[in-house]
Order: C-alpha cells, then structure tokens, then sequence
C-alpha cells in the first residue's frame, strides 16, 4: 500500500511550480527536425505541453520518442525548428544558461541512469548536495522522497543492490526531490513485470493527480498509457481507484510518432476513434 | 568427343586466375577508385573533426578552473585515486629502470675505465629523461584507461545525461578535477620515480657491481645542473595534461555499448603513451635549445 503523501512528501499546497496558473505551455514544440548520421529522427515535429497537463508519447520502438524527451530538456539541439522550455527558447541556448532551466525539470531515464558509485541517499540528493543544502535537510528531504516511492529501506544500499523496478523508483525519488515544474519520463515501466509497472504508474499518476505536476511519458505499453487516463489517485485510499465508466483523465492526452513525425495529437477518445492507419495498427 | 574432366588442383588455378582478374579489374575501375578516395576523404575529415573535438574539450576542461562552481572534493578524491594508487607502479618501474641502467652503463663505461661516473649517468638519465617518460607511460596505462572505461560506462548507461538533467556541468564535475589531479600527481610520482631510479641504480652499483656506493651518490649529485631538473620537472605537467584530457576525451566520446567501452579504453591508452612520447621528443628538443648542454 502506497503511503498518503500527506505523510510522507511535502504537502500539495507547497509544491508552488505545480500550482501555475499561467496558461502559457509550459513546453513548445515548433517545425522541430533533427538528424544524425542517417534519415531524419525527428521531422517537423510540433506539439506543447501545458500546465498541469500529462501528455503519453507512444510509438514503435526506434521512431525518436527518447530522443525527443532529451530536446526538451536540452540535452540535444534541433537541427531546425524552436523549443520553448518555460517561455524560453531553448534551441539555441548555452550549455552554461541551460543547466538553470534543467534543474526545474526532472527526468527518469529508460535505464534508472543511477550513479552506480553513490548510494541511493546520495542519488537520490544528488542535486540538493550540489546545492549545499545541510546534510540534516538533505537527509529528510530523502527520506521523504524514498517514502513517496515506497523505498525508505534502501537509504544506505548502492544501485547494484537494487532490483530494475526498484531502480526505477528511485530514478523518480530523485527526479521529483527538487519539486520540479516539469517531469519527463523514459519508458519508466520498459522492460519490467506487470505487477512492478502498475506500482510504478500509480507513482505518475500519484504525481498528476496530487502535486498536478505537468509531465510527457514515453512509453509503447498500451496498458500503462490507458490506466494513466482511466484512473485517478485517491489520497484517502492511498492508492489509485478507476474512473467512472465511460470516463477519462481530461488532463491526460496523447501524442504518437511514426518514422520521425507526429502523427497524432489528441485525446483518448480521439485515439481510439482516430482513422489514421498506423494508428490503428498499433491499438490493435 | 568429351573431353576428359580436368584434375582437381587444375580447376583451383582457373578458379584463382577467375578470381585474380575479377579483382584487379575491380580495383582499376573508376567506381573503385571513386570508393577508396571516399574512403580517404572519410578518413582525413574523422581526423581533422577529432582534433578539433579535442582541442575544444582540452580547452574547456582548462578554462572551468577559472569560473566557479569548482569541485575541490573530486579534485582531491581523484588525486587520491591517481597519485596514492599509482604510487607502487612508479616506484618499482622508477627502481628496476635506474638498476638496468646502472648494469648497462657499468658494463659499458667500464671498456673505458669509467665506471665511477655511473652515478652521474643514472642520475642524469633518470631525471632528464626517463623518469618523466616512464612515469607518464605507467600512470597512463593505469589511469588513462581507469577515465576512459569510468566515463565510458556512465556515457553508456546514461549517467552523463542524468549528470548534465540534474543540472550539473560534466565537464566540470568528472573532467577538470582529473585533468588537475593527474598534472599535479604526476610532477610529484616523476620526484619519487627520480628518487628511486636513482636508488636502484645504487642497489646494483654497491651489491651487484661492488663498487664504492658515496662515489656513485657524490657522482649522481654533483654533476646535476639545475637545467637537467627543469627538463625532468616540466616534462610531466605535459604528460599528465595529455593523459587526462585523452583518457577523458575517449572516455566521453564512447558510443556503442560495452564493447564501445573497450575501444574507448584501448584508444585511450594507445594515444595517451604515444603522445607522451612524442611530446618528450618535442619538449626535449625545445628543452635542449633554451639549455645547451655544457
């Protein structure tokens, strides 16, 4: 059973980036288009996230879904095209300028991407210790981002000792310590068993429906993409219940990439209602 | 009439002489040599890109020590790791080397009725020259491979990126303290290395070769000139700078999985000793003009 976050992470009303009321998008895609060696990756790719808003990235493995996440963040350029990150235009910007707009994001890689040398305290405080915040603040801040993710027992343990689904949620303990503004997430469930993916989307979902931190998740598990946008998180209960029959998260949309371009960009109604081909094929 | 079937080894050198023509016409078509000069402008461009990378990377692991946030704490962590761990390398290498030293140029010098300068020999030898050279080589097998494979690893499974979400410069954090770690580390093992070059060739000079041990030291002594210690003494900053920077720079350019990581780390090392070398061939020219030998 997943602990009320009342006990065991800051209090809703404090996450103050989450409670903007600024209707601008928070991210903005415009005629992005980005190439390596090969064919295009990404071609003329335009979408935006508002706040408060989750958008489920789907698609085929290989189409550029990683690899969008990681432009929105800067850690690659467009070719071509305008990234808006929190009003700013990233597609350009320094390194050195970036880093200050990185730190209002967090992102949960494919991998976990654990520092294997640290321990999972010091993962998790990552930030907060490059910030030097006092160790006695860094300690409760972790503590209560392990509760958040029902680890609090692997405080002292290295990432090694740790099973793939427990890395996971310790890659989110960490991306959420900050409070960010903004949460990308890798393909948190790939590769994992049912019963783990489900506790790790009711994590998503706790961070949607308490804190309504605008998020993107990537993913090509229909399932968890569905239960995403057919349940909501009860605080009372602790845990997340389904939505009445016939109901959908009205924050909760989805985008669909096909060979590099975004094919889709709706809700679920409009998903599952879609003519697109492609689309149809991957519901199917 | 049929003719009768020709022998197996006959049908082999049709074969071959087939194969030999399909070959050699190939390779003098314009198609060929289309493909081998595309070859050869990939080749060329991989290199210029690749110095240009490096000098970029060097140059930015360089200039992150003059504009904050520094991290002294991996400074020190890494000249740890680099200077204590590669103490026991340097010290035996630095005392074998001086021991062969002094059994060569005894053996030699003694044609001449010249052993007693044996000393000056070793002394000289280790500190102009192979003291900085082999104390470069040893900490770049260990240590230019130990960066590459680290930051390899964490280029693969996504540490870097992680590093670089959370808001934190790689370059700063993992590059710069190496980088200073390694030029400061090297100049005190190259001290300890000349200590114990010279050491070993005393060990030889009074036990295997039973000549007088305060001849050999007075002559190791005396004969040093304060040129002959700037050469063995600048030598390294520029070995440990090459070190660092290539170990790194592999290290950070890994792509492909594991087996990348290797190759990261082969190239680390096999770049970092030849250019260590080649650079002691440059300094030493250099070091020789400003320093003519009396």
């Amino acid at each position: 059973m997943i602990e009320t976050p009342s006990a065991s992470y800051p209090d809703p009303q404090d996450s103050g980036p989450a409670q903007a009321t600024d209707s601008s998008p928070v991210v903005a895609f415009q005629n992005v288009c980005l190439r390596f060696d090969g064919p295009p990756v990404l071609l003329d790719v335009s979408f935006s996230i508002a706040p408060r808003e989750t958008r489920i990235l789907l698609g085929p493995a290989g189409v550029g879904k990683s690899v969008l996440l990681k432009l929105i963040n800067g850690l690659l350029r467009p070719d071509q095209g305008s990234i808006l990150l929190f009003g700013q235009e990233i597609a350009a910007m320094s390194e050195e300028r970036l880093f200050p707009l990185r730190t209002r994001t967090g992102m949960v890689f494919q991998e976990g991407a654990l520092f294997d040398s640290l321990t999972v305290r010091d993962n998790v405080a990552y930030q907060l210790i490059q910030e030097r915040v006092p160790d006695d603040e860094i300690d409760a801040r972790v503590h209560q981002a392990l509760k958040f993710v029902e680890l609090d027992q692997t405080f002292g343990f290295y990432p090694g000792d740790l099973s793939g689904g427990m890395r996971r949620r310790v890659a989110i303990a960490r991306a959420l310590i900050h409070r960010p503004e903004l949460i990308l997430y890798d393909s948190p469930t790939g590769g994992l068993d049912p019963i783990t993916s489900t506790t790790i989307i009711e994590l998503v979902m706790k961070q949607r429906d308490v804190y309504r931190t605008p998020s993107i998740l990537v993913t090509h598990r229909l399932q968890d993409a569905f239960t995403l946008c057919s349940h909501r998180f009860d605080l009372d209960q602790g845990r997340m219940v389904p939505l009445p029959k016939g109901e959908s998260d009205p924050n909760t949309t989805f985008l669909m990439l096909e060979e590099g371009r975004m094919i889709f960009d709706g809700s679920i109604h409009e998903l599952i209602h879609t003519e697109n081909k492609f689309v149809r094929e991957f519901l199917e | 009439m049929a003719s009768p079937p020709l022998p197996a080894s006959c049908a082999i050198l049709s074969l071959h002489r087939l194969l030999f023509r399909r070959v050699t016409s190939l390779s003098s078509s314009p198609a060929a040599h289309t493909m081998a000069l595309d070859a050869i402008d990939r080749t060329a461009k991989n290199i210029v890109l690749t110095v240009q990378d490096y000098s970029l990377f060097s140059y930015r692991a360089v200039m992150n020590l003059f504009h904050p946030p520094r991290y002294w704490t991996d400074f020190l962590i890494q000249s740890n790791i680099i200077g204590v761990g590669s103490i026991a390398i340097v010290l035996l290498s630095g005392f074998f080397t001086g021991g062969v030293l002094a059994l060569q140029s005894a053996a030699t010098l003694s044609q001449f009725g010249a052993s007693a300068i044996t000393g000056r020999f070793v002394s000289t030898t280790m500190i102009r020259e192979l003291g900085p050279v082999l104390t470069g080589i040893m900490v770049a097998g260990r240590n230019a491979s130990s960066m590459a494979s680290e930051l390899g690893s964490m280029v693969v499974t996504e540490q870097i990126d992680a590093m670089r979400a959370l808001g934190v410069d790689p370059m700063r954090k993992l590059v710069t303290p190496r980088l200073f770690a390694c030029i400061s580390m090297l100049f005190f093992l190259t001290i300890l290395a000349d200590a114990f070059g010279i050491a070993g060739g005393g060990f030889v000079t009074v036990v295997m070769n039973h000549q007088n041990g305060t001849q050999y030291f007075s002559m190791a002594w005396e004969h040093l000139r304060y040129p002959d210690i700037i050469q063995g003494l600048v030598k390294p900053l520029f070995s440990g700078y090459l070190i660092a920077t290539i170990g790194c720079f592999y290290g950070m350019k890994t792509t492909g999985g594991t087996e990348g990581v290797g190759r990261s780390t082969i190239d680390a090392v096999v770049f970092s000793s030849v250019m260590i070398i080649f650079c002691d061939f440059l300094m030493t020219q250099v070091l020789l003009t400003l320093f003519p030998p009396i």
